[in-house]
């Protein structure tokens, strides 16, 4: 394994993530394109929750770097954080563009950093 | 697969590659993304490509690049990235009958292949055109995707290394997570599972193991089946 950045050693750990993660990601891919005759449709009881997975997913995944819960409300963290990601909430809802939602979200992170709140 | 008729390229291919060219300018900065993220977590560039090219599904690479840098344990990596790729099974389920009459070995090909984009170019394309050579457009743009998916990330390890900390290029991860999300909340029952799915998760950022977004993820996907019953 030749780490091409740095002095980073590779980690076992990371291959065995990938090749698993790999692995299971193309039986999701492959499943009903390789059982289509026998099984033609997704049951209704598995399509229900399905429908879900995109927000549900993508909200968890998003949240949580804009905003940090203490233990207490002084320890809630509000900062720049929050209000690029508002902004750039904003953008992705009026354009649905993601390279326009990341350049103004960007943008707005760094003049709030480093002009606004420096 | 074993043939290329016409001149350079097949028409029905070539169509594939027009179509999905504007949505570059969405992956490119997504795949950019994905390269900053992993260097930045410490993953190699090994590792990093190797990541793109076995898994090759964007926002479950950077949920386990995120939880492989913040070390998450391994069964909780591979369980939030199962669960962010489980919507493909819809995209297979969706795209399968348009396949069936492929041979066993290009089926499974094709299916490596699976993504959100070329799923919704080649279904919307099947629908509105039946004399398309089916593997072909989709070859075209899944294809596409998928070469400019590994340029970028292999440009996206080598800036990412030479950009200053202070910069918050990882920042992008949440944009790139964002624009996918607002258009994926569409009615009352997606946007419950959006709100409760990322509120929950922040509340739960704090919980061992990083569970904190399988956790927000299950009550969002609950939270969705709620409302859509409390609705009908």
């Amino acid at each position: 394994m030749t780490g091409g950045i740095g002095t980073v050693v590779s980690d076992p750990r990371v291959w065995a993530a990938i090749l698993v993660i790999g692995a299971l990601t193309y039986g999701i891919r492959l499943s009903f394109i390789h059982l289509f005759g026998r099984i033609d449709e997704v049951p209704a009881r598995v399509r229900r929750p399905l429908r879900y997975v995109p927000p549900a997913v993508l909200a968890a995944l998003v949240l949580p770097d804009l905003v940090t819960v203490g233990p207490s409300l002084a320890g809630t963290v509000v900062d720049e954080r929050l209000l690029a990601g508002v902004v750039a909430g904003a953008v992705a809802w009026r354009t649905e563009n993601v390279f326009a939602t990341i350049a103004v979200g960007m943008g707005a992170l760094w003049l709030l950093r480093f002009v606004v709140l420096a | 697969m074993t043939r290329m008729d016409g001149d350079v390229l097949h028409e029905d291919l070539a169509a594939g590659v027009r179509d999905v060219t504007p949505l570059m300018l969405g992956i490119v900065p997504f795949a950019l993304v994905a390269g900053i993220a992993a260097v930045d977590a410490g993953l190699t560039l090994a590792e990093a490509v190797g990541l793109s090219v076995i898994v090759f599904a964007g926002a479950s690479q950077l949920a386990a690049i995120d939880l492989l840098g913040s070390n998450a344990p391994l069964a909780v990596v591979i369980g939030t990235a199962a669960v962010i790729n489980l919507r493909m099974m819809m995209y297979s389920a969706s795209i399968a009958p348009y396949f069936a009459d492929y041979a066993r070995r290009t089926r499974a090909g094709l299916a490596y292949l699976l993504t959100d984009q070329a799923y919704a170019l080649s279904i919307a394309e099947y629908e509105r055109n039946d004399g398309r050579s089916r593997w072909r457009y989709y070859l075209g743009a899944a294809a596409s995707l998928w070469i400019v998916w590994q340029i970028g990330t292999v440009v996206g390890v080598v800036v990412g290394a030479g950009v200053p900390d202070a910069w918050g290029l990882t920042f992008a991860v949440p944009l790139v997570f964002l624009a996918l999300l607002v258009p994926a909340m569409k009615d009352r029952p997606t946007t419950a599972a959006g709100i409760v799915g990322g509120a929950v998760a922040v509340v739960a950022a704090g919980l061992p193991l990083n569970l904190g977004l399988l956790v927000g993820a299950v009550c969002g996907i609950a939270a969705g089946m709620a409302t859509e019953v409390t609705a009908s």
